[in-house]
């Protein structure tokens, strides 16, 4: 099976022609997969064996016609609870951890019908942009294997930009969906802050944090959304209703669409091949029927810090949960309790989540309080208002996901400002709580560029609409790594 | 605004967090440096902004306190991920200091 030339209206059609059985599917996905795994390291853990038995009982059941992801595969992001399928975060300290239940996320796909075939890479608890953090394993960019993938999602970005699987799910709490999806040359969302339950998500920053879904396509993007979104009484911030239909503006063009262009997210700092390829997009809205016209976010550049600040906290917060008592490693030469908690936390954080709690916990304390954590969150009213500003008068915003294409793997991992500064044009739609999705708009020396389209809250359907326009238009989408090899 | 080993030393205290002196000195000078980062947000005037710790607006969801029938293979399945189990129960090493099984 090859998810490079195959969509998924294809594979459904072909399912419910019955010219193939899920069964099949997923053991050629598993297999082709295997292969092409050695040379990326996009997954943690295969769950090949329940994989085929969950297919083997869809077929039995008979793909239903009405339901377009009956028998498809889509692989996890390794910091969502699978229930009986260990879950690590990419961390040493639930290097053993089998969750009891299912992520609120998992049981839609699994009442869906789709087949789980694993678990993917990312950096240790979703902090970091290369996967480089991750404890186990560094996935490699499938368009140039000395590259990194991007991050935190960069496994399940890789997998579906080497055609492993046709889908993935990925979290986003400062750009970890769009910018892998941008150095992976593939499609990503970041959901309205609250459209995807978090129940299950290992908790990073918890204002911040959002599921979201990999695809090869904006159309088969937003057909995932659809069944992944609702107001989940286990997460007491979701919201939104679970009939959106975020398919239903596809076609209708972005003639009249009034889309904005922050001239901050073009300015000194971003490639100049970034730069053109979405002033050459831009050009191709305008060539379609959209407005385009420069607008400017004053504040973003406050972004990183702000974001830094906040995310950290609220880490600092959340990861105290990892004491070595109840589950996860446990240092084992502890003697007494404060032992278990310093040595087992000790042990089992890498370098970037320790900096990440030392961070937070330093911006929350005493005497410092003001100066770093009202100030930031203070700056993150500034930021919304901002976007607000915009959205009076535009439909949408247009710009780059990130400043760079993938980077070499090894280049930036010692230096964190650098690491963090890359941050800067993903960081403010998460302060916001807005949607925003990444889709290919160019390449440069082979490297695939990513366009970020930003809407209001809850207009994830005017996103896809105005992403399915500009790809039906262009054909970058199309384009295909030959693995490893030189593009 | 330098960032001092013995400030670093605090917080990886109230972190539960040990470093020995190599990592310390790493810590110091990259908290100092992204800390630097950190105060760039003094330039923004903030004066009558409300801050915001959240995007929703968010109201406080509550239910009934009643506790579900507890599922003996989700036990089983918990304990499981625990280091340390005795009798059904999560094993922890002494709490005071006197080392296992004192009783002072």
């Amino acid at each position: 099976m090859n998810f490079f030339d195959n969509d998924l209206t294809t594979i459904h059609n072909q399912l419910v022609n019955q010219e193939l059985t899920s069964y099949d599917l997923t053991k050629q996905t598993i297999d082709a997969l295997k292969e092409t795994d050695k040379t990326i390291d996009a997954f943690l853990t295969l769950d090949e064996a329940n994989a085929l038995a969950t297919a083997k009982a869809i077929d039995e059941k008979g793909i239903d016609p009405d339901n377009l992801f009956a028998g498809i595969p889509i692989a996890i992001k390794d910091n969502i609870m699978t229930k009986g399928l260990r879950t690590t975060a990419a961390s040493k300290i639930l290097e053993n951890f089998t969750p009891v239940y299912d992520a609120t996320v998992m049981e839609k796909i699994h009442a869906n019908d789709m087949v789980v075939i694993g678990k993917t890479n990312m950096d240790e608890f979703a902090m970091g942009g290369s996967t480089e953090n991750s404890a186990f394993k560094t996935t490699k960019n499938p368009w140039n294997t000395t590259k990194v993938p991007g991050g935190s999602s960069g496994g399940s970005a890789a997998a579906v930009s080497a055609g492993m699987v046709p889908f993935t799910l990925g979290s986003d709490t400062g750009g970890s969906i769009r910018q892998p999806a941008s150095f992976t040359g593939v499609v990503g969302m970041k959901p309205t802050y609250g459209r995807i339950s978090r129940w299950g998500l290992i908790a990073f920053g918890s204002s911040l944090d959002q599921i979201g879904p990999f695809s090869r396509s904006v159309k088969d993007n937003a057909a995932l959304l659809n069944i992944l979104v609702g107001v989940d009484k286990r997460d007491g911030t979701s919201v939104g209703d679970h009939d959106a239909d975020f398919t239903a503006k596809l076609d209708a063009g972005v003639k009249g669409l009034r889309i904005g262009l922050p001239k901050e997210y073009l300015g000194a700092g971003v490639q100049q091949e970034v730069k053109d390829a979405i002033l050459a997009a831009a050009d191709k809205y305008r060539e379609l029927g959209a407005i385009v016209d420069e607008v400017s976010l004053p504040h973003s550049k406050y972004g990183v810090a702000a974001y830094y600040i906040i995310s950290s906290s609220e880490a600092s917060s959340n990861l105290q949960r990892f004491d070595g008592i109840r589950y996860g490693v446990r240092a084992k030469d502890a003697k007494n309790l404060n032992d278990v908690y310093v040595d087992s936390r000790t042990q089992g954080f890498g370098p970037e989540v320790k900096r990440r709690i030392m961070l937070g916990m330093y911006s929350l304390s005493a005497g410092y309080y003001d100066a770093y954590f009202k100030k930031a969150a203070q700056v993150r009213t500034l930021m919304r208002q901002d976007f607000a500003n915009i959205f009076k008068d535009h439909d949408l915003v247009l710009g780059p996901v990130a400043p760079t294409t993938a980077y070499g793997i090894g280049e930036d991992v010692s230096d964190p400002l650098t690491m963090y500064a890359g941050d800067v044009l993903s960081v403010p739609v998460n302060l916001a709580g807005l949607p925003g999705l990444s889709l290919p708009a160019g390449f440069a020396d082979g490297l695939p560029i990513g366009m970020q389209i930003i809407g209001q809250s809850f207009d994830e359907a005017t996103i896809y609409q105005a992403g399915y326009a500009f790809e039906q238009a262009t054909d970058f989408h199309k384009q295909v790594p030959t693995l490893g090899g030189n593009n | 605004m330098a960032i001092s080993k013995e400030q670093v030393t605090h917080v990886a205290n109230l972190a539960r967090l040990s470093f020995d002196d190599a990592e310390l000195s790493q810590f110091t000078d990259q908290m100092s440096e992204i800390t630097d980062m950190f105060n760039e947000l003094q330039a923004v005037d903030t004066t009558d902004v409300e801050p915001m710790t959240h995007v929703v607006d968010l109201v406080n969801v509550v239910r009934e306190d009643v506790p579900a029938p507890a599922d003996p293979e989700e036990r089983k399945a918990l304990l499981a991920n625990a280091p340390d189990t005795e009798d059904g129960y999560i094993k922890v090493p002494a709490i005071f200091n006197n080392g296992e099984d004192s009783a002072e």
